[in-house]
This record gives C-alpha cells, structure tokens and sequence, in this order.
C-alpha cells in the first residue's frame, strides 16, 4: 500500500513538472541602456589600454584625409 | 577628442558609390541591407549635387529615445550603437530615423523582419573588440584598430570626411576657403565659424 502511494506521488509530481512557469518579462528601466556593456576601443591587444596611442592613431589618419596638408608635405 | 562625426561635401562627391561599395565589402552587410546609400538631387540636369547618406551618428539621437527594449547605446567618442541581442525588429527606430539609417534584413518567410542593422562607424558593438561574434552582427571594428570608418577612408574625391569633428570641420573649412566656394551657404557661421573670430554684436542696435 505504501510502495503504491509512493509511486502515485512520484507519479504525479512527474506529470505535473511540466507546469511550472519561468518569469518570462524583462523588467526595463526608463531610458537606460540594458544590454551589454562595451569596452573602449583602446582596450584591446593592440593598444592594451593607451588612449593617448589610440587618439594619436586616430588622429594622424584624419590627417591624412587633407590632401592639402598631404600635398605641402610630401 | 570631441565626437566622431561624417560630414559629406557635396561640391566633390561625384556618385562613384565607392563610399556603399566600401562598406559592403568591409562588414559583409547582406543582400537587402544598405548602411550607406548615395542620394543625388536633380539627377540628370546640370548641377545636380550627391551626398552620401549612413547613420549620422546624433548627438541626440531618435532612435535611442524611442527603442522601446533600450537597446541603443552611445560610446564615449559619440557613436551611436546598439544591441542586436536585444532589438527585437520593431522598426520604430526606422520611422524615427531622419536618414533612413535603421536597416532590416528579410529574416524567414512572408518578409518577416529582422533585427535592426545600421552604421556602426565601423566601430562595432557590444561584443569582444574584433571577435567572430562581433564580426558576424556588427561587421569590423576599425576604431579599435585604431583606423576611421571603410567608406571615408576609401573615398576617391576625399567628398567624405569621417573622424573626430573638430579635426574633420577644420578640414571642411579650409578647404572652402581655399577653393573660395561654399562659406556662402546659410549657417556657415554657425557650423564653422570659429568661436574666437565672433562676429561682437553691434552696441546699441537691435539684434
């Protein structure tokens, strides 16, 4: 008598495993940005975290989209 | 560094489409996907005039204020991105857009949406800088290459110019001067004027 109630409980509880219910809603805050933070674009390999050597990168190739400056000094 | 900015002279742009070719080459964008587009008015007559169009990157910028999941960000240099984990291809973003920046690639059958997909300045997103995941969502990172977006960098007639903005309106505002055209146009001042040669109002009369 026991064995069978204790098979129809466990029994039951695997029937019913199925019905459980994840929260599936994403709370949203207001205005604020919610998926993964970025990195700076120094933080890799290359720069290993020098903004001034990014900045200075970035700077010499807008440079180099004035064709008077390159023109004068080539 | 102040923002990154593209600023398109349309006195050079000579609709060479080198600008879409360059971006589509660089980040493998899709079929149906347009990051960048050139736009000429009066195509055709004489003195039609062409500027290449992407995500002008806003310093306030609509789509960020009308995504419903918050998935746009704004990194420190003034590039607008987002998530495509999150962005769930409502396409408000779209009608908010004064440039028709937000793409939607054809995702399955009866022309479902997919997630958004726009300019990066070739700066990527979220994930690991240079990452096969962040390649196969965003396209290259060039800025963490240290170099400026494909299509500016590969421009013939140097029509666009992309970077930081100072650096690139002191290149615009040479070059008008030298060429002795276009400081004509209406808000010149404004946008290039330099703030230390001002015009001082004139006392007493009314402005």
């Amino acid at each position: 008598m026991k064995r069978i109630l204790i098979a129809g409980l466990a029994g039951s509880l695997v029937l019913v495993a199925g019905c459980g219910e994840q929260s599936q809603v994403t709370v949203y805050k207001q205005g604020q940005y919610q998926g993964k933070p970025d990195k700076q674009p120094w933080d890799n390999d290359q720069f290993k975290g020098d903004k001034v050597a990014w900045e200075k990168a970035i700077k010499a190739r807008s440079g180099n989209q004035n064709e008077y400056s390159r023109v004068s000094t080539n | 560094m102040a923002r990154m900015k593209f600023l398109c002279d349309a006195e050079r742009c000579i609709e060479c489409n080198g600008c879409v070719t360059a971006c589509k080459q660089e980040h493998e964008v899709p079929w149906g996907v347009n990051r960048r587009r050139v736009v000429t008015l009066n195509d055709g007559l004489p003195g039609e005039k062409s500027i290449s169009v992407a995500c002008m990157h806003c310093s306030d910028a609509p789509c960020m204020a009308v995504c419903p999941v918050d998935c746009f960000y704004k990194t420190a240099e003034g590039v607008v991105l987002h998530d495509k984990d999150l962005c769930i291809g409502c396409g408000y973003c779209f009608y908010a857009c004064p440039f028709g920046a937000p793409q939607f690639p054809q995702d399955g059958a009866f022309g479902l949406r997919g997630k958004m997909d726009k300019c990066t300045f070739c700066a990527g997103g979220p994930e690991d800088d240079n990452s096969a995941a962040e390649f196969k969502k965003y396209g290259r990172n060039r800025l963490a290459e240290g170099k400026l977006p494909a299509c500016a960098e590969m421009c013939s007639t140097k029509a666009l110019l992309g970077g930081d903005s100072d650096v690139i309106a002191d290149i615009y505002r040479n070059r008008v001067l030298k060429r002795g055209k276009g400081s004509e146009v209406w808000g010149w001042g404004t946008a290039y004027g330099k703030p230390e040669k001002a015009p001082t109002p004139p006392t007493g009369a009314k402005s």
